[in-house]
């Protein structure tokens, strides 16, 4: 565990420094909602029906932006052969990145969509659905983003493919995450949204460790 | 422990790099991988650090065999290529501890091994502010962080001004003493004294394979 600790402190403290990705990401979701009124106008129930796709949107452009470094880094300053070949599987290193990535992406903007979601006219008891679904689906967003950055390492502008190869495979969070907050909002049950938008995540938690390091194989020789 | 190289092959995008290479190294020796530019010493070094597939043929070290068990293998042997795998948003001293983290050791050992190659006086300096030798010192460094018997080391000495070379080469003596082994790959004399030499044959580089099996469809990319 030490180790795996160690690389997730790593990718931590590089996030968080100027220039890092995390602190970027979270100001781009910012900006995105604050765009959103500006360009629907200001009718609140117009505002409030599209708030849980848009925040959700938001929160799908914002984990990209910041994938395109997450091997691609450590694949250019000769980082990753080294990774390759210490005493820990690559598998626990696809994941503790994951892991990093959320933890600088996914975390605080689920801490931050409640008080976006009110800016955006969603009622005050929707708003614990909105968090619930953002702690369920946002981890999967970073754990699929590293297969599509897995495939991506050592391809010139590899963050423009990356787009298009991760976003279709995003569809599923967006749905069941928009889902859950739009049934919340008209007094339908959000949990059957809710189950499937965690069983997303579980799915990717799964498989996304093999299917990133077999491509990180692939790529580095 | 002594290393064996049986016969080993490379091959990528269709073109032989080196095939039926035959070496042998005992226990606390070091020798010169030598060859024009483009023979292939950098691939050989990556072939038997198990980054790159071997086209055939085999490298054993002691009982463990690189084509049989490669993570077993890799947990033997240190690399240092081309890429100093340092990052410049850290601390130099940051930099080594997360290494000693990863393989294991503790922490002290990184200190130690900081001031073995003269860095202690600049630890808490930003790689970013440091001088290339500099990091190429703080990444030969990571050799000293876990115990390995197999030191692979590419063109160590380049961008260090001679006391630094003289430095490396103690380092490799010391290791060498200690019963270790070393590949080095190198154009310049270390001051290691005369070593055994393993020459790559230029005539076997660079020359198409007629008739080759796309490695693509061979399933060996």
């Amino acid at each position: 565990m030490g180790a795996l600790g160690a690389l997730i402190r790593r990718d931590l403290a590089l996030a968080l420094r100027l220039g890092g990705g995390g602190g970027i990401a979270v100001a781009f979701f910012v900006l995105t909602i604050v765009l959103v009124p500006l360009g629907i106008g200001r009718d609140a129930a117009v505002l409030a029906r599209v708030a849980g796709g848009m925040l959700w949107i938001a929160a799908l452009l914002a984990a990209l932006l910041s994938l395109d470094r997450l091997f691609q880094a450590d694949y250019e300053d000769g980082t990753l052969d080294q990774l390759m070949l210490a005493p820990v599987a690559l598998e626990q290193v696809v994941l503790a990145k994951a892991l990093a990535h959320w933890l600088t992406t996914g975390l605080p903007m689920t801490v931050i969509a409640p008080g976006l979601g009110s800016m955006l006219g969603l009622p005050v008891a929707v708003l614990p659905i909105l968090a619930l679904a953002m702690v369920a689906g946002t981890p999967a967003l970073s754990l699929i983003g590293a297969i599509g950055a897995a495939v991506t390492v050592g391809v010139r502008r590899g963050g423009l493919m990356l787009s298009i190869l991760v976003l279709p495979l995003y569809i599923p969070t967006l749905i069941f995450g928009a889902r859950a907050v739009g049934n919340a909002l008209v007094d339908l049950s959000p949990w059957p949204a809710m189950g499937l938008l965690g069983a997303v995540t579980l799915f990717a938690a799964a498989l996304a460790p093999f299917a990133a390091a077999a491509a990180l194989r692939i790529n580095t020789r | 422990m002594d290393l064996h190289i049986d016969q080993l092959a490379c091959r990528r995008a269709g073109r032989q790099i080196f095939h039926g290479l035959e070496f042998a190294l005992g226990a606390g020796q070091a020798a010169a991988v030598r060859g024009p530019n483009g023979a292939g010493k950098s691939t050989l070094l990556r072939v038997i650090a198990g980054l790159l597939p071997a086209a055939g043929g085999d490298v054993r070290l002691g009982e463990m065999s690189l084509g049989a068990d490669r993570s077993l293998f890799q947990e033997h042997l240190a690399y240092a290529g081309h890429l100093d795998a340092v990052k410049t948003a850290l601390t130099v001293r940051d930099n080594l501890a997360i290494w000693a983290a990863i393989n294991g050791g503790d922490t002290a050992r990184a200190g130690a091994a900081l001031a073995r190659f003269g860095l202690a006086r600049i630890a808490a300096r930003l790689v970013a502010e440091c001088a290339a030798g500099q990091r190429r010192r703080l990444g030969l460094a990571r050799l000293l962080v876990a115990e390995k018997p197999l030191w692979l080391l590419d063109e160590p000495t380049v961008s260090l001004d001679g006391d630094a070379r003289a430095l490396v080469a103690a380092v490799v003596r010391e290791h060498l003493a200690a019963g270790g082994l070393a590949l080095i790959a190198t154009h310049e004399d270390l001051g290691l004294g005369p070593l055994p030499v393993l020459e790559i044959d230029p005539a076997s580089a660079g020359t198409a394979i007629a008739g080759a099996a796309d490695p693509f469809l061979e399933g060996t990319w």
